[in-house]
C-alpha cells in the first residue's frame, strides 16, 4: 500500500501522521502552500482523504482529485465532506463513531458543572493570590446583594468568614448554583446526547429533548421545537449532527427563550449557534452563562467573552484525551486498510 | 413576649459569639427562640438556669460545642439539633446517657459535595480550567492545538470514606464508565462496590483517589506519600474532605516531580495558604473551599433544621437523626 496516495487535509493527530506515512504515500496539505500547484502535480495519485472537523474534503476538492475513491474524517461529525458529491462520485465516507461519545458526554458534564459552580473563576481566584490575601469576595457583583452569614462549620473553622446572598436575593447566575436535579434539554438525541442523558440521570434531572423525529424507545420528554425544548429546561445542551437544517439552531429567540437563568452548552459545532447574539446575550445578561467547546470561526473565540466570569470557554477539546485520539487513529487506518484490501469498511457512512 | 408567641415551643439558640443565625424570622413563625446572648449581661449560666424547665429543644449552630456541662444545665433537654453534617462537637457520650435525641445536617450538603467532587475530577482529566485559561490568553489561534486530556470512562476510582458524599460521588461516576471502589471504616453490606480494609491497598488498585471522608486523629494525613506512590504517575487525586486529610508536602512534592498525575483541590491544610508550588501546575484545579456553597445547599439546610424541629415538637419522625451508638 506503500504506493497509495493519501492526503492528510490539516494537521490533527502525531500518531495518526506518523502510522499514515508508515503505509502510505502521504502528502500533508499544509506543507504546500500553492495549493492549485500541489493537485496539478500529484492529482492522479491522490486516492484517500483524510480529514477531521477543521478541514475535510468540500466539492471543489473532490472535483479536483479523480482518482479519490475514499474520505475517512478523524471526526463524527461529517460537516466538512461533501457527502452529496461523494455520493454522487460513488465515493466511500467514514467517520469515528462510538469512541468519542464518553469523552464528549463527559466534557458536556464538565462544562455544566463548571459554568454553574464557576470552577473557573475559582481557580483564577485562588491562583491569583486573593483568597490568601483576604479578598473572600469571588465577584464584585455580590456586594449587590443582602448578605447572610453562613451556618456551615467547615467554612468557618478554615479561619475566615464566608458570607453568600439568600436564595431569594439570588436572581440570574451571580453565583455557585446547584447542578444536582436541575433540568436538563438536549438537541440531538443520539449516541452523544444519550451519553449526557444516561450522566445527568444520574444527578437526578429531568431530562427532554428534541430532535426530528419523536424517538420511540426513550422515557425523555419530547418537545417538538428548540424553542419549546428552550423555554422547558435550565440548561440547554447541542449534541445535534451540523447540517443546513441545524445551522444557526440556536439564534435570538432560542436564547431568550432559555433566558437570564438558563445556560447553554455547546460541544457540537460552532456555526449551531448564532455567535453574534450569544455573545450579545451574554454581555448583556439576557442569558444565565455558557459552556463552550466550539466557535463559529475556529480558532478564533470572540474576545467579549474573555471577561466575562459565567462563561468557561475551552478549544474543541470534546474528544481530546490520549486514549480516545488513538482510538480514533486506528479506526481510520482501519477503514483505510479495509478499503484497499476490498474488505468491509469499519464504520462507513457512505 | 406576646401571647402568640407564648403558645409557641420554646427552642434555645446555642452559639458562639461568631454566629448569627441568618433565618430567624423562619424560625419565629414557628419557636419562640431563646438566645442566651441576647441577654447579656447575663451570664449563660444564669440565664439557661433561669430558663431550664422549659426548654426541650436546643439548636446548635455550626461548630458551638454541646459539652456535659451543657447539658446537665439543661435537664427537660429531649433533642439537640445541629446545623452541621459532622457532629464531633457534641458529647455524644453525655447525650445517649440522657436519652437526648441528636440530629444533624443530614444530607444538606451532599449532593453539592458530591457534585463538586465530580466537577473537579473532570477538569482535572479534561484540562477544562487549563483550556479555559488557554483560550483567554489568545493562545489557540498561536499554539494550534492544547494538550491532550485523559479519559473518565473505565477508570477506576478509590473513595476514601463511604458516607452521604461518598455513595453520591459513587452513584455519579458509575453514570460514567467508571468502576468504583472504597475504603470505609466498615464494609458497607447494602452496597455491592469492591471493599478495601486500608487506604493503601484502595489506591494501589485505583486510579483516582475521591477524599471525601471526616476528620479524626486517625484520618489525619492517611493520604501520605506511601498512599500516592501506590496511586501512580498517572493517578489522580480529588478532595473535598479537610485539606489535613492529605500530607500537603508530599502531595506537592509529588506533583512537582510527575510522580502523580493531578490533583483537583477545595481544601488545604492551612487555608487560606495554598501551596505557591501549585499555583502555576496545569494539572491541578484549586477551588476556594466551598463546595458546600450553593443557595440550594442553604435552603435545605434551613428545611432540615426546621423540619428536625417541627417533627420533634408534633412528635413526628425525625429528618435526620444521629444513631448514638
Amino acid at each position: 500500500m506503500e504506493s497509495i496516495g493519501v492526503l492528510m487535509a490539516c494537521p490533527m493527530n502525531t500518531y495518526l501522521e506518523q502510522e499514515l506515512e508508515k503505509r502510505f504515500n502521504l502528502f500533508k496539505f499544509w506543507d504546500f502552500p500553492d495549493k492549485a500547484l500541489f493537485l496539478d502535480a500529484h492529482r492522479n495519485s491522490i486516492r484517500a482523504v483524510v480529514g477531521n472537523a477543521t478541514a475535510g474534503a468540500d466539492a471543489e476538492l473532490i472535483e479536483s482529485l479523480p482518482r479519490l475513491e475514499i474520505v475517512t474524517s478523524f471526526s463524527v461529525g461529517l460537516d466538512k465532506i461533501d457527502l452529496a458529491k461523494c455520493r454522487e462520485k460513488g465515493i466511500r465516507v467514514t467517520n469515528t463513531p462510538d469512541v468519542l461519545t464518553e469523552d464528549v458526554a463527559d466534557l458536556a458534564i464538565g462544562l455544566i458543572l463548571a459554568v454553574l459552580r464557576r470552577l473557573c473563576e475559582c481557580d483564577r481566584y485562588v491562583r491569583s493570590g486573593k483568597w490568601r490575601r483576604g479578598d473572600y469576595r469571588l465577584t464584585t457583583k455580590l456586594e449587590a446583594y443582602t448578605h447572610t452569614s453562613f451556618l456551615h462549620s467547615d467554612i468557618v473553622l478554615s479561619g475566615r468568614k464566608v458570607e453568600i446572598p439568600s436564595i431569594e436575593l439570588l436572581s440570574g447566575l451571580n453565583y455557585h448554583v446547584r447542578f444536582t436535579g436541575k433540568s436538563v434539554g438536549i438537541i440531538g438525541l443520539g449516541r452523544i446526547g444519550m451519553g449526557i442523558a444516561k450522566r445527568a440521570e444520574a444527578f437526578s434531572c429531568p431530562i427532554s429533548y428534541y430532535t426530528r423525529t419523536e424517538k420511540s424507545d426513550v422515557n425523555y420528554k419530547y418537545y417538538p421545537s428548540v424553542i419549546e425544548l428552550a423555554s422547558n429546561c435550565q440548561i440547554l445542551v447541542v449534541a445535534c449532527p451540523l447540517t443546513e437544517e441545524t445551522r444557526h439552531i440556536i439564534n435570538r429567540e432560542v436564547i431568550d427563550a432559555l433566558g437570564p437563568k438558563g445556560v447553554l452548552i455547546n460541544i457540537g459545532r460552532g456555526p449551531h449557534v448564532d455567535e453574534r447574539e450569544l455573545v450579545s446575550a451574554l454581555v448583556e445578561g439576557r442569558l444565565g452563562g455558557a459552556g463552550l467547546d466550539v466557535f463559529e470561526r475556529e480558532p478564533e473565540v470572540p474576545e467579549e467573552l474573555f471577561g466575562l466570569e459565567n462563561v468557561v470557554l475551552t478549544p474543541h477539546i470534546g474528544s481530546g484525551t490520549v486514549e480516545t485520539r488513538m482510538a480514533m487513529a486506528d479506526l481510520v487506518l482501519g477503514n483505510l486498510e479495509a478499503h484497499f484490501l476490498n474488505k468491509p469498511l469499519l464504520t462507513p457512512v457512505v | 413576649m406576646s401571647t402568640q408567641e407564648q403558645h409557641l415551643p420554646v427552642v434555645l439558640i446555642h452559639r458562639l459569639p461568631a454566629f448569627n443565625l441568618s433565618f430567624t424570622s423562619r424560625l419565629h413563625t414557628h419557636f419562640t427562640l431563646l438566645d442566651p446572648l441576647l441577654h447579656s449581661p447575663e451570664s449563660t449560666e444564669s440565664f439557661l438556669t433561669r430558663h431550664a424547665t422549659s426548654i426541650r429543644a436546643l439548636l446548635s449552630v455550626g461548630p458551638t460545642p454541646v459539652t456535659s456541662e451543657t447539658l446537665s444545665l439543661l435537664p427537660a433537654l429531649e433533642i439537640v439539633v445541629c446545623s452541621s453534617a459532622g457532629i464531633d462537637h457534641v458529647d455524644i457520650h453525655e447525650c445517649r446517657q440522657r436519652g437526648v435525641l441528636v440530629t444533624s445536617a443530614g444530607n444538606a450538603f451532599s449532593e453539592d459535595v458530591a457534585d463538586y467532587a465530580v466537577a473537579l475530577l473532570i477538569d482535572v482529566l479534561r484540562r477544562v480550567s487549563a483550556g479555559n485559561r488557554f483560550v483567554r490568553a489568545g493562545l489557540w489561534p498561536e499554539h494550534g492545538e492544547s494538550p491532550l486530556g485523559s479519559k473518565l470512562g473505565g477508570k477506576r476510582v478509590g473513595i476514601v470514606g463511604l458516607g452521604s458524599i461518598g455513595s453520591e460521588v459513587a452513584k455519579r461516576l458509575m453514570a460514567f464508565g467508571c468502576s468504583i471502589a472504597y475504603t470505609s471504616t466498615k464494609k458497607k453490606l447494602a452496597v455491592s462496590y469492591t471493599f478495601y480494609e486500608n487506604v493503601n491497598d484502595l489506591a494501589a488498585n485505583s486510579n483516582i483517589l475521591i477524599v471525601c471522608c471526616a476528620l479524626t486523629d486517625q484520618t489525619r494525613h492517611m493520604i501520605n506519600k506511601d498512599v500516592m506512590t501506590a496511586l501512580g504517575k498517572e493517578g489522580v487525586i480529588v478532595n473535598v474532605g479537610r485539606g489535613a486529610l492529605i500530607d500537603e508536602k508530599e502531595l506537592v512534592q509529588l506533583l512537582l516531580r510527575g510522580e502523580i498525575g493531578g490533583a483537583g483541590l477545595d481544601v488545604y491544610e492551612n487555608e487560606p495558604h495554598v501551596p505557591k508550588e501549585l499555583l502555576t501546575l496545569d494539572n491541578v484545579v484549586l477551588s476556594p473551599h466551598l463546595a458546600v456553597l450553593t443557595p440550594e445547599s442553604f435552603a435545605a439546610l434551613q428545611d432540615v433544621i426546621v423540619g428536625n424541629l417541627l417533627a420533634f415538637f408534633s412528635k413526628k419522625p425525625l429528618l435526620s437523626q444521629v444513631q448514638l451508638d
